[in-house]
């Protein structure tokens, strides 16, 4: 490099390098930034004043509205807004899918990085990526066509049911555990995998005492993240749980979940009306939920920089 | 009559015994050849590697010493493509044939890393970790064994007051000795080591020095080093490896002062290239 002029001509900051490109590209970046940011405070904001006007403007008890089975907002007479029922089926559908769809995609994912890494991988991926390819609105017509009908002859009730929606949030949610397993098992690194086994462990003595606690924050990251995508899945679990307001008795009995509530009655209530603002409120409870998975998964991954 | 007693002392001796009656080579190895896929990392070599002594492996970086360390211990299994042809007979038996368990070949020869490699558990948990495995479960046993390879390693007196702390919390120097420990806990017969002090500062790597000829009175040590002074201080035997041929095997005295290849010569003098 040549150094014809001083060093305070080469390397002070200079006043008019900092306005081209370099302070260009900084603005477009803080701009997206801020957009998105400010995006998602609006849309708190906005549910939260909606949610909470069913409590402040129409004078429903807060107690009430969480812990009341009834649910009968059309009754003009004697409105009841209990909205228990659909929470208790958003989280049972939501626990029990995760139920099914963690040892299957944790399974996967071993499968795929300790038993079979080469051809295991090669033929798990594409399936897995086919399984996110697909809308939910063809998850739940095939749930509609094919469980729901195999579920009415073979194990009883009427196949809409808390079972039928299981089923298939597990399928969808699948794709998303294994997918996120697989890179936490994948990232563990070699040594930990040859340390164990140089002193005598077999490979499964090792996959379950060394590599799955290894990578439990991640994995449990993965289920919460399966978790949240049940939890918001409206369309195609609406098509198979039946969609009824009572408290389900069994998991074969009809149920519904809060997001199947909000889209089978947004349609048909006036924006403003006291039903409207419930719905609004469901949907601040989402949000609120939300915002526990994230928490959760946030308190996960900084146990995991501290290992 | 003959037979009988004969017989009966086999089934008096202990596996300890047995082993003090063994000849003085622990492994043999006969026209040892190591593939990667097509390209030969190891090109036939053949040396016997004495009982209780250390021997060193030296030669510069990609001539093969890690891959010749990690065949003794059928670690190489786990690289797809791998393969070894040749044979290393441990007392007297082949140890690369497909029939070994590699499981209970690896109780016998452990290996500690380049690396430090401590499992994200605690100290403890480190060490019963193969143990346990090894099907013991006695809590008494195990704190017996605890202590005693922690000791054995010279890491006791550091550790003791912490054992249930994750042993990442460890330094890099003591992890190491962890990890020495959790092998000598396997109660092994050879103990390969492939370049264990080079991640340590020298008071640590000291100790581990210390506590590989220590080691010596009751295992077998294969170690790789780049460190000529520590290969010259603490080896028996010293074998000069070079692009995967065995260019030299002898004592190492006789390395380190009077070579009889050149190149060994040029190695360890530092005039290479
Ligand atoms: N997993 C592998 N796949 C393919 N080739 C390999 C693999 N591991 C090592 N090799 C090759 O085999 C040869 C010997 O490697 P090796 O690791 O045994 O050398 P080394 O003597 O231990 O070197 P260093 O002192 O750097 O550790 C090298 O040419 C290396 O590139
Ligand atoms: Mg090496």
């Amino acid at each position: 490099m040549e150094k014809l002029l001083p060093a305070r001509e080469r390397l002070l900051k200079s006043k008019k390098s900092s306005l081209d490109g370099e302070f260009r590209g900084k603005i477009m970046v803080i701009l997206c930034a801020v957009l998105m940011i400010s995006a998602t405070i609006a849309i708190t904001i906005f549910l939260g004043t909606k949610g909470l006007q069913s409590f402040t403007k129409n004078g429903i008890s807060i107690i009430e509205f969480l812990t009341s089975t009834k649910w009968n907002p059309t009754d003009k007479a004697n409105p009841a807004y209990g909205v228990l029922p659909f929470i208790f089926g958003s989280f049972a559908v939501t626990f029990l899918s995760a139920l099914i769809a963690a040892p299957l995609g944790i399974g996967g994912a071993i499968f795929m990085t300790e038993i079979a890494p080469s051809w295991g991988r090669k033929i798990l991926q594409p399936v897995v990526e086919l399984l996110v390819g697909i809308p939910s609105v063809v998850y739940g017509f095939i749930g509609l066509t094919v469980l729901v009908p195999f579920i009415r002859e073979h194990v009883g009730g009427l196949g809409f049911s808390l079972l039928s929606g299981t089923i298939v949030l597990a399928i969808m949610i699948l794709p998303t555990i294994t997918t996120i397993a697989t890179d936490a098992m994948s990232s563990l690194p070699n040594h930990l995998r040859e340390g164990s086994l140089a002193l005598g462990a077999t490979r499964w003595q090792t996959i379950r005492k060394v590599l799955v606690p290894a990578a439990l924050p991640s994995l449990l990251t993965a289920i919460i993240l399966g978790m949240a995508r049940a939890f918001g899945e409206a369309l195609a679990v609406q098509m198979v749980i039946g969609n009824v307001r009572n408290l389900p008795s069994s998991i074969l009995d009809a149920s519904a979940t809060l997001t199947t509530i909000i889209t089978l009655n947004m349609g048909h209530t006036t924006y403003g009306s006291v039903e409207n603002n419930t719905l609004w409120s469901m949907g601040l409870i989402l949000l609120i939920m939300s915002f526990a998975f994230i928490l959760l998964i946030r308190y996960l991954s900084s146990r995991r920089k501290v290992r | 009559m003959v037979t009988a007693i004969k017989e009966r002392i086999t089934l008096d001796v202990t596996a300890q015994e047995y082993r003090e009656f063994q000849p003085e080579h622990i492994l043999t190895v006969k026209n040892l050849e190591i593939f990667y896929g097509e390209k030969r990392a190891v090109n036939g070599i053949s040396m016997d590697i004495g009982k209780n002594n250390v021997t060193a492996l030296i030669g510069p970086s990609g001539c093969g010493k890690s891959t010749f360390l990690r065949s003794i211990n059928r670690m190489n299994d786990l690289i797809p493509g791998a393969r070894a042809e040749g044979e290393i007979l441990y007392e007297d038996l082949n140890i690369l044939s497909d029939d070994i368990n590699v499981v209970a070949l690896r109780k016998e020869i452990g290996m500690v890393f380049q690396k430090p490699n401590p499992f994200p558990k605690s100290i403890y948990e480190n060490i019963t970790h193969a143990l346990k495995f090894a099907g013991m479960k006695k809590k008494s046993v195990l704190d017996e064994i605890v202590e005693e390879s922690l000791q054995k390693a010279a890491l006791w007196d550091e550790v003791k007051d912490r054992l249930h702390k994750s042993a990442l919390s460890l330094s890099g120097g003591q992890q190491q000795r962890l990890c020495i420990a959790r092998t000598i806990a396997m109660k092994p017969t050879v103990i390969l080591l492939d370049e264990p002090s080079s991640a340590l500062d020298p008071i640590s790597n000291a100790k581990v020095e210390d506590l590989i000829v220590d080691l010596k009175k009751d295992y077998s040590i294969i170690i790789v080093t780049h460190n000529m002074q520590q290969a010259s201080r603490i080896s028996d035997k010293t074998a000069f490896f070079l692009s995967g041929d065995l260019i030299e095997y002898d004592d190492t005295e006789k390395i380190f002062t009077n070579p009889s290849v050149q190149k060994t010569e040029e190695y360890i003098s530092g005039r290479f290239g």
